[in-house]
């Protein structure tokens, strides 16, 4: 074994070296790139769920219709919400952790810089271990919470489950390693001066989300570790003939799938917390209690799981008690969307389409916040329970909050990137048409679901009278459909012909916008000393007596960048990460079926930590990188 | 869990070594997968089937578990001085006591082979009924977390032979190995706790009858 080689000899295999090409991209550790990877890759995984929704939304068009069997319309659903939530919303949040936040502290990287890149690799190995399942008989087809016992062997029986399970297995150890190095770099890199109130938003609410990861994924790694042995072994978690409750599995989702709501919302609340002020020209009013109020909706989003459940029987006072809860939880959004408002109050609003999809995000949000606030109510949940009027709440929630967010977030920093501007025009086309189509496909559903029209059906009579609100919402996804063509269109032609922009192009306010655009390998050639929040801002400006911004002459800032620094150690790549996630994604794979292919995951995971363990981050023999442009 | 064997090069704005804080967030993770199992064990013990018509917390063997809890114990001992031995740089003495946490880790491991082993031969196995699942599931990973660590420490211990140089002058190697071990222990002293000492209140045990 090499590694065995490596700790008696200390031979090290040799490090790669590659700079531009496929290999260099495979062995990167550099945070920038593990970004812009986890954005393409979580994009194309909204395609892919799109695509799956757009066919659920063909089936129910017209009544009586049969275009979707019964049987792929279950894993139409299914995988379109693990989808959505797993491969798209979470990793769209880490590709902008990656890119932004290392910027943002002063850092020049993330703590882990090789941890990072096994958090990606193990992503899109865990994506493409849950997606396998259509090409080997069948995806898993018992909704995205797979409520037992309906997953037990006895009522599901071929491999859709084991991917599921197994999938969900791989992206946990994916989310949970990113989760650490975030919380690291967070509380450790920061530059000097930095205090962690004077984090700007984007930056605290990561924390939050990391924290929240950290805590919340190793319950659903038990609940699905209990079906796992249950499906493979013969145990009897969720055996009701042997006496086993199936709320276990209930209590358990939730207690992960509630904290996670919020590891998917707050992102988008961080990303607007950054826009709105920098196109409202002011800073973000009561920065102070936005971010305690996103630690409060992080401690309280652990106590309000059983509201997934009134319909269960918990009985009055469980269900009393997690009500309460779950109304008082809007009171930190509520507050956060005041302070939102509040930060555009008498500023001088750009509207740019970053700030088009923030607006949105917050209309939105709050639309679906308040159906959220009617599901509150217990009574009431057990009429809209299980119905459309729950998808419509969660698609506000979901898409109008958090896929508006990262939209936001995708055009805002999209010059800092890649170094381009975006066609404003293009994007306020593909803003309208997605704002439109979101409501033409989601509102109706409120007026279906209190009509009685059930989730996860695959059709319905013609006399339901549901037909016309059906054709209604799958119009809407067209439009959205029109909108997403926009935005690609806009993409192509702004790596083709697209501006090129300096450092700061929308005169913002965070450190990111202080270094060349896009950034050199290094990110600061010397590290900024903070003085204040806002910390570029106040390089720029001074406060004038009426509090308007008074322009410095000259930013020190700028000075800062032109002055070059020789002599930075940067991490060098590995073959090691991606290796590892092979090893870990082999073994989970191989338990579907092929005992053998998780014994050469297992060897090659050793393998590849032992030689992880023995590799220098920076290798000895490297030549001192010096101060130049980053190209990629 | 890269055991990066390098010295820590950067300034950090807690002064918390990077690798320290890694693993003082991993393990607040392992809590809640501990945690989580070991609520399904309270949750599922009471709804089992009888075994020989007694409830099957009457198989848990008290007083021979006490003596590999005790082991358990002492082994974290044995850490606790490796860790200062390390931090003297007294290589010697660190081989020593990471040696006899190693010991006595294993000897751990070897209780809990026997005691699974007499449970199957008494009937009790993971598919029997609820307690045999939430028992040799929860108590099967806290073993793992014990092999594993078994495996972390005797690396070091190579390592002490082998690459000297990543060890001398930098106890953080030994240290986070150490936190590791200490959880680990900790967890098992609520499992212990809770699984077979508060699982034994009010049993009874005596076949009446038969």
């Amino acid at each position: 074994m090499v590694a065995a080689n490596e700790l008696i000899g200390g031979v090290l295999a040799k490090r790669p070296v590659a700079t531009t090409g496929v290999m260099s991209w495979i062995t990167t550790i550099d945070h920038k790139r593990i970004g812009i990877l986890y954005g393409v890759t979580a994009f194309i995984f909204f395609i892919l769920g799109g695509i799956e929704a757009f066919l659920m939304r063909l089936q129910l068009a017209s009544a009586d219709s049969t275009l979707v069997s019964p049987e792929v319309f279950n894993q139409m659903f299914t995988m379109h919400g693990t989808t959505m939530i797993f491969l798209v919303v979470m990793p769209m949040g880490a590709a902008f952790f990656n890119f932004v936040i290392p910027l943002m502290i002063g850092a020049r990287d993330v703590a882990f810089p090789r941890l990072n890149a096994f958090s990606y690799w193990t992503f899109l190995f865990g994506a493409i271990l849950l997606n396998v399942s259509f090409l080997t008989g069948g995806a898993p087809n018992v909704g995205w919470f797979a409520y037992s016992p309906l997953t037990d062997d006895t009522f599901s029986v071929g491999f859709g489950v084991d991917y599921w399970v197994l999938g969900l297995q791989v992206l946990g150890v994916s989310s949970l390693a990113a989760a650490f190095n975030f919380i690291v770099t967070i509380i450790n890199m920061r530059a000097p001066g930095m205090s962690m109130m004077k984090l700007p938003v984007f930056v605290w609410m990561t924390l939050v989300v990391s924290f929240l990861l950290i805590l919340a994924f190793p319950v659903i790694t038990v609940a699905i570790t209990l079906l796992l042995f249950d499906r493979l072994f013969g145990t009897v978690f969720f055996d009701v003939s042997a006496g086993a409750s199936p709320l276990l599995w209930q209590h358990l989702f939730w207690a992960f799938g509630h904290p996670e709501v919020y590891i998917l919302i707050l992102p988008a609340m961080g990303i607007v917390s950054e826009i709105l002020p920098v196109f409202s020209k002011k800073p973000l009013f009561g920065y102070t209690i936005v971010v305690f109020s996103g630690v409060l909706i992080g401690f309280m989003g652990w106590g309000v799981w059983s509201h997934h459940m009134f319909t269960v029987g918990l009985g009055p006072v469980a269900n009393s008690a997690f009500a309460l809860l779950t109304m008082f939880i809007a009171v930190p959004t509520g507050i956060k969307i005041f302070n939102w408002i509040a930060t555009m109050w008498g500023g001088s609003i750009k509207f740019t389409t970053p700030m088009l999809f923030s607006l949105g995000f917050i209309a939105m949000f709050i639309i679906g916040g308040l159906s959220g606030v009617m599901h509150a109510v217990a009574p009431s949940d057990l009429q809209q329970s299980d119905t459309y009027f729950v998808v419509a709440h969660l698609h506000y929630v979901l898409f109008g909050g958090s896929i508006f967010g990262l939209f936001a977030g995708i055009y805002y920093w999209w010059p800092k990137i890649t170094g381009k501007a975006m066609s404003e025009l293009l994007g306020k086309v593909h803003f309208w048409l997605f704002f439109i189509g979101m409501n033409v496909t989601f509102f109706p559903m409120h007026f279906l679901g209190l009509d009685g029209m059930p989730r996860r059906i695959v059709t319905y009579a013609g006399e339901s009278g549901w037909e016309f609100w059906n054709a209604f919402a799958t119009a809407g996804v067209i439009i959205i459909g029109l909108s997403i063509v926009a935005f690609l269109h806009n993409v192509i032609n702004t790596a083709r012909n697209g501006k090129k922009v300096g450092a700061d192009p929308w005169d913002a306010r965070t450190l990111e916008w202080s270094i060349p655009s896009p950034p050199p390998e290094y990110n600061f050639a010397e590290i900024p000393t903070v003085k204040d929040r806002d910390a570029h801002w106040v390089e720029k400006y001074s406060q004038g007596p009426d509090g308007r911004p008074i322009p410095k002459v000259q930013g020190a800032a700028e000075v800062a960048v032109a002055e070059e620094e020789h002599n930075i150690h940067m991490p060098t790549p590995s073959y090691y990460p991606i290796l590892l996630s092979m090893g870990i994604t082999l073994i989970a794979g191989g338990l579907v079926s092929h005992i053998s292919v998780s014994i050469i995951g297992g060897i090659l995971s050793l393998f590849a930590i032992y030689s992880w363990s023995f590799e220098p981050a920076t290798a000895p023999d490297a030549s001192e990188s010096t101060t130049k442009e980053g190209a990629y | 869990m890269a055991v990066n064997m390098h010295p820590p090069e950067h300034h950090t704005s807690t002064g918390l070594n990077h690798r320290k804080l890694l693993m003082w967030t991993f393990l607040g993770s392992e809590c809640l997968f501990f945690g989580s199992l070991i609520a399904t064990h309270m949750i599922n013990r009471n709804k089992a089937d009888l075994i020989h018509g007694l409830s099957p917390s009457c198989i848990l063997d008290i007083p021979i578990t006490s003596i590999s809890t005790f082991v358990l114990l002492m082994s974290s001992v044995a850490m606790v001085l490796g860790v200062a031995a390390a931090e003297r740089a007294d290589i010697k003495q660190m081989r020593i006591w990471i040696l006899a946490t190693v010991v006595l880790g294993i000897v751990f491991i070897l209780f809990q082979v026997y005691e699974f082993m007499a449970f199957v031969d008494e009937g009790l196995t993971i598919g029997t009924n609820l307690f045999g699942s939430t028992f040799f599931t929860l108590t099967g990973f806290h073993g793992a977390h014990v092999t594993i660590g078994v495996i972390w420490l005797l690396s070091l211990l190579i390592t002490s032979y082998k690459r000297k140089d990543l060890l001398v002058g930098n106890p953080l190697n030994v240290d986070i190995a150490g936190l590791y071990w200490h959880f680990v222990d900790i967890v098992w002293i609520v499992i212990f706790t809770v699984v077979y000492l508060v699982g034994a209140i009010g049993l009874e045990c005596t076949e009446v009858g038969l």
